[in-house]
């Protein structure tokens, strides 16, 4: 692995407190990942991304900006790639799945705001995230309170831009979404200099769905009864595809899904048969955020879909590619995103009705519903959720949690009694 | 040589073990507080257990509560919520002839169990014998059974004299959820020259009120509501509970050892 120290320096990170973070991770990697049998092979790939996490991807943004391309740091599913993309802009996730970055933030941010938000301004603001410093624009959405807020800060520091996220779905929502792309696109075609065309949104919007498609396969294969890759494989490819560029994304996730269907043919399996099989949902699990799969595939059951931002809410339903003007192509690309069932929405129903139909979908024998703490809206939503699952006779765990171990054998005594409770 | 099955609930507090016959008889009890590492109490209780006769290595043995990854010669190891599930229904379920009073009244198979710990709290819902839902209070002391051992030391009383006070007082309460928080209210109270029993009566008010808001939120009125753990010893506790939640709250001399014999009878599966 190359040493990466001459291009953190560049970039101008805190390289003494950059190198903690870089020398727990392989550690986590490990005890994480690599203990687990019988992995899939097309999962080296990500094992190669993650042991660099911070220098591989970063390494090829800094070169495709020496070509003059623009880098957009982006923090939610609801801003839509597919403009970027059409403008010759990059994508890229932003850090904040760390207990690490949490104290940087808590140095500007109230201590009850939840630790996704406070570990990303931490990251930011204690210059040790390579995406943070690589970022030519940082394009955030008003799906949360605590988030709006932390932009105002973050925004005295990077130039900054948000998208007016509706509150609620109904037609003239989701017509203003679309106002809300177009105007978006205006600021990505003036930052990149690139004019936005039927053709080439087109064209991205292609791209971006053929990403889904290839990650629904994935998603798809753990349907089966026999499950041919762990929940901690799997999360980790979405949690790397945030980073990546869509066309290797599709192509590797793709490479994946044809082992993972061979697998499933021949009856291959990461877990003894009855093994209990779990659907995670709620709030994001930002990379290297491990806790929650770890603990319950570790405590005898699988995971075997997130119903979450990092998992299905990132590439369900496509984009509609029959647009024949810039117009249609905001509808359309409203239309999709608008699918998309965050508890930012007043009703919200739409997740509850998809986390039933992927119990259905995926074999689950429990759901666990889990949110990060001070999360009000995902903490608020699990009263309805978990009353919606046992009127449906789905056993539900709900749990609350953060970055921190300190809560790790509570969790395991929660999740264990669950499992136990599923096997008995 | 008979065999037996030995159940070990190694809590934050104490450490319960029990023996049980192959006829599922309750044969031995032994309580020992944890102290501070749980894997010399496990070997302590190994001890014990051949002091006793009871042939170890013939038995089985299933260790429970947060330090059971620490009983290195269990068989196995099982969540304290299974266990007090087990274990209660053993006590208070269908399968034992008379559980109280107002027996005719209770449905014996539909049970909620309310088990106050050292450290945690946890309101366990049983159908038939099965764990079929439960609930544990936050990462914090608030609502457990350190709340309480932590007041009465500051009102340097032990827990029955607690109990026995705050059945005599009334009308003062503790706003304060937070352990810290709210003993300095209590040392405020004192210093304001409240009486003892009215301190006593918010103290044991306060958990009560907080326990039985988690348990409502899984309680029907046709279930048999039941107290383990070692408060289960007070009837205050139980009458003020069943007060609070407007059904009879049952208590037995056992309920404290509820989770060891829940981990004795997995034993037998």
């Amino acid at each position: 692995m190359a040493d990466r120290h001459e291009m953190w320096k560049s970039l101008g990170m805190n390289i003494e407190q950059h190198d903690v973070l870089c020398s727990v991770l392989p550690g986590a990697v490990g005890d994480v990942f690599m203990s687990q049998k019988n992995r899939p092979k097309g999962m080296e790939f990500w094992d190669m991304v993650v042991a660099d996490v911070h220098g591989i991807r970063p390494a090829e943004l800094i070169e495709e900006q020496k070509k003059g391309r623009k880098v957009f740091g982006t923090f939610c599913v609801y801003v839509p790639d597919e403009v970027i993309i059409a403008c010759n802009g990059i994508v890229t996730g932003l850090c904040g799945g760390s207990q690490f970055w949490v104290p940087d933030g808590e140095a500007v941010l109230p201590k009850n705001t939840c630790p996704l938000i406070k570990a990303s301004v931490g990251a930011r603001l204690g210059k040790t995230c390579p995406f943070f410093r690589i970022a030519d624009m940082y394009v955030g959405e008003t799906t949360c309170d605590g988030k709006k807020k932390a932009y105002e800060i973050l925004g005295e520091d990077v130039p900054m831009y948000v998208m007016d996220v509706p509150q609620m779905k109904r037609p003239e929502d989701i017509e203003r979404w679309a106002h809300e792309i177009a105007l978006f696109a205006k600021k990505v075609e003036e930052f990149t200099g690139v004019k936005l065309t039927v053709e080439n949104l087109k064209k991205a919007i292609h791209i971006i769905n053929e990403k889904r498609k290839a990650m629904q396969r994935v998603y798809d294969t753990r349907k089966n009864k026999t499950l041919p890759i762990s929940g901690r494989d799997s999360l980790l490819m979405t949690q790397i595809s945030f980073f990546d560029d869509p066309e290797r994304c599709a192509t590797m996730c793709n490479k994946l899904a044809d082992e993972l269907e061979e697998r499933v043919k021949n009856n291959v399996s990461v877990v003894d048969a009855g093994t209990k099989r779990i659907l995670v949902t709620g709030t994001p699990l930002a990379i290297p955020n491990w806790k929650l799969h770890n603990i319950i595939e570790t405590t005898g059951a699988a995971v075997v879909c997130e119903e979450m931002c990092t998992g299905t809410r990132y590439f369900e339903n496509l984009v509609d590619e029959n647009i024949n003007s810039l117009e249609e192509g905001f509808k359309a690309l409203a239309n999709r995103y608008m699918k998309t069932n965050c508890a930012c929405f007043t009703p919200n129903t739409g997740r509850i009705d998809d986390i039933k139909r992927m119990v259905k979908e995926y074999n689950v024998d429990g759901v666990i519903d889990c949110n990060l703490k001070f999360c009000c809206l995902y903490d608020t939503e699990k009263f309805s959720v978990g009353r919606a699952l046992k009127e449906a006779n789905i056993p539900v765990l709900q749990l609350e949690t953060d970055y921190t171990d300190t809560d790790a054998e509570q969790l395991r005594t929660r999740i264990g009694a669950f499992v136990e409770m599923l096997n008995k | 040589m008979s065999k037996f099955y030995i159940g070990i609930d190694i809590g934050s507090t104490s450490a319960k073990t029990i023996v049980l016959d192959e006829n599922k008889n309750i044969i031995e009890r032994i309580l020992l507080p944890t102290g501070w590492s749980s894997k010399e109490t496990s070997e302590i209780i190994l001890k014990k257990l051949n002091e006793l006769n009871f042939n170890v290595g013939n038995s089985t043995i299933v260790a429970t509560g947060y330090g059971r990854v620490s009983v290195s010669f269990a068989n196995k190891a099982v969540t304290e919520i299974t266990c007090h599930g087990k274990g209660a229904n053993y006590l208070f379920g269908s399968n034992t002839p008379s559980v109280g009073v107002n027996d005719d009244k209770a449905i014996d198979n539909n049970l909620l169990i309310i088990d106050i710990g050292g450290q945690d709290t946890k309101i366990i819902q049983v159908e038939n014998g099965s764990v079929v839902d439960f609930l544990m209070n936050d990462k914090c002391s608030a609502g457990t059974g350190r709340f309480l051992e932590v007041m009465s030391n500051a009102l340097n009383l032990k827990m029955d004299e607690l109990c026995d006070m705050a059945s005599k007082g009334s009308d003062t309460h503790i706003s304060s959820l937070c352990t810290v928080f709210a003993e300095s209210e209590v040392i405020s109270l004192i210093g304001r020259g409240e009486k003892r029993e009215n301190i006593a009566f918010a103290i044991v008010d306060s958990i009560i009120k907080k326990v039985c808001q988690q348990a409502q939120r899984l309680y029907k009125p046709n279930m048999k509501v039941c107290l383990t753990g070692g408060l289960s010893e007070f009837k205050y506790i139980s009458d003020s509970l069943g007060k609070e939640l407007k059904t009879e709250v049952y208590a037995k001399k056992d309920g404290r050892y509820a989770g060891a014999i829940g981990a004795a009878l997995m034993g037998f599966i």
